[in-house]
């Protein structure tokens, strides 16, 4: 399975900034994640039946000492809104890469809603997001955001666009 | 104005559950759902390697098993509610797939919602937790109905992954009021593990 340059180097970016729990809901946008995490064995890729599980995780890692990501796509957000307290109120770092969907040729008009509000909602709620649009600059973008998130204790969101991920094609 | 009985209401007093859950704590990592499961816990003694969750409503069982993947060396025990663990049911699944031999959870488990008028909960109506657990995968489960099973549970929640659902009554009782600070109790938890950051 080949895979884009740009999420190796996401990879290598959530590794440098010494991530070692990744929780995530499955998204076409992660897959390469979601495999290169289960494939290290100084990672633990934990699946999560909902996103705000991600959040409480997250909690429990800084707690003990470690750092975790959040991978979701941005249909997820919204059932995170009240477990983003947790961070918020304990002045923990937490981390999150977005796959937006409801955007760049979308097909599904069901996405559209929680796509378009992600941004302000993730805002509303006490998150810093940062977009990436272009290959070149998303590795760069999450290696700064987990000095941010991890340094600063400050939570942050990395919205990859449907752009920058490629729409989801329907086949009939 | 008091609710009927529930399907199964139990008969234990939450105070002497949670002072057998809590008896010689050592350094047990002890993660408590918001309402009465934090007073509980937190009028028994105040110590660094509590942490008291006061909403996050759902996320008590996911923090343990952040914590106890962060730190397998050290028992983590999740005390919580009913209601706490039916909002975060779906961790249930997820920890069992992830596996973590150094987590354990302890449900008091009143069938009500407590805190916002004694509302029957799904265990007082139709819904069972510990077969929920089983079901997801959790191997060892258990539910206790008097004193002497709680205290077999004891040693069992600080050696095995084990899921326990021990049946309390619906009494309320007085309100104790651990730190709410949560950056504050962060910093104690990571500093009492060792964990600087620079």
């Amino acid at each position: 399975m080949q895979h884009p340059t740009w999420q190796a180097r996401v990879f290598d970016a959530l590794q440098a900034a010494h991530v070692t729990i990744v929780g995530y809901v499955p998204d076409a946008g992660h897959a390469h994640l979601i495999q290169a995490a289960h494939a290290d064995p100084d990672m633990t890729a934990v699946v999560l039946t909902t996103e705000e599980e991600g959040i409480a995780l997250a909690a429990g890692a800084w707690l003990g000492g470690q750092r975790a990501v959040l991978l979701m796509q941005s249909s997820g957000v919204g059932n995170c809104i009240n477990m983003l307290s947790l961070p918020v109120t304990c002045r923990m770092p937490f981390l999150t890469l977005v796959t937006m969907r409801g955007e760049w040729g979308e097909f599904n008009p069901w996405q559209v809603p929680m796509g378009t509000a992600t941004p302000r909602v993730l805002a509303q709620a006490g998150v810093h997001v940062r977009r990436a649009d272009r290959p070149d600059d998303v590795a760069e973008m999450v290696a700064a955001s987990a000095a941010l998130a991890f340094d600063s204790h400050i939570p942050v969101a990395v919205l990859f666009s449907q752009r920058l991920i490629g729409a989801k094609v329907f086949v009939k | 104005m008091s609710q009927p009985p529930a399907r199964n209401d139990g008969t234990l007093d939450r105070r002497e559950v949670a002072a057998v859950l809590m008896r010689d704590p050592g350094d047990l990592l002890v993660v408590t759902g918001l309402g009465a499961a934090t007073y509980d816990v937190g009028m028994l003694g105040d110590r660094e390697q509590n942490f008291y969750l006061w909403g996050a409503m759902g996320g008590a069982a996911m923090l343990g098993l952040g914590l106890a993947l962060a730190q397998p060396k050290r028992r983590v025990l999740v005390i919580t509610g009913d209601g706490e663990m039916l909002m975060g049911m779906g961790s249930l699944a997820s920890i069992a797939a992830a596996g973590a031999p150094n987590l354990a959870i302890a449900v008091l488990d009143n069938a009500r919602f407590g805190e916002t008028g004694s509302q029957h909960s799904h265990t007082g109506l139709t819904t069972d937790l510990e077969s929920v657990a089983a079901a997801c995968g959790w191997t060892a489960t258990a539910t206790a109905r008097d004193m002497a099973a709680v205290e077999a549970l004891r040693p069992r929640l600080r050696a095995e992954p084990l899921f326990a659902v021990i049946r309390i009554n619906a009494d309320e009782k007085p309100r104790f009021i651990p730190p709410r600070d949560g950056a504050y109790v962060t910093e104690r938890f990571r500093r009492g593990l060792g964990i600087v950051e620079n």
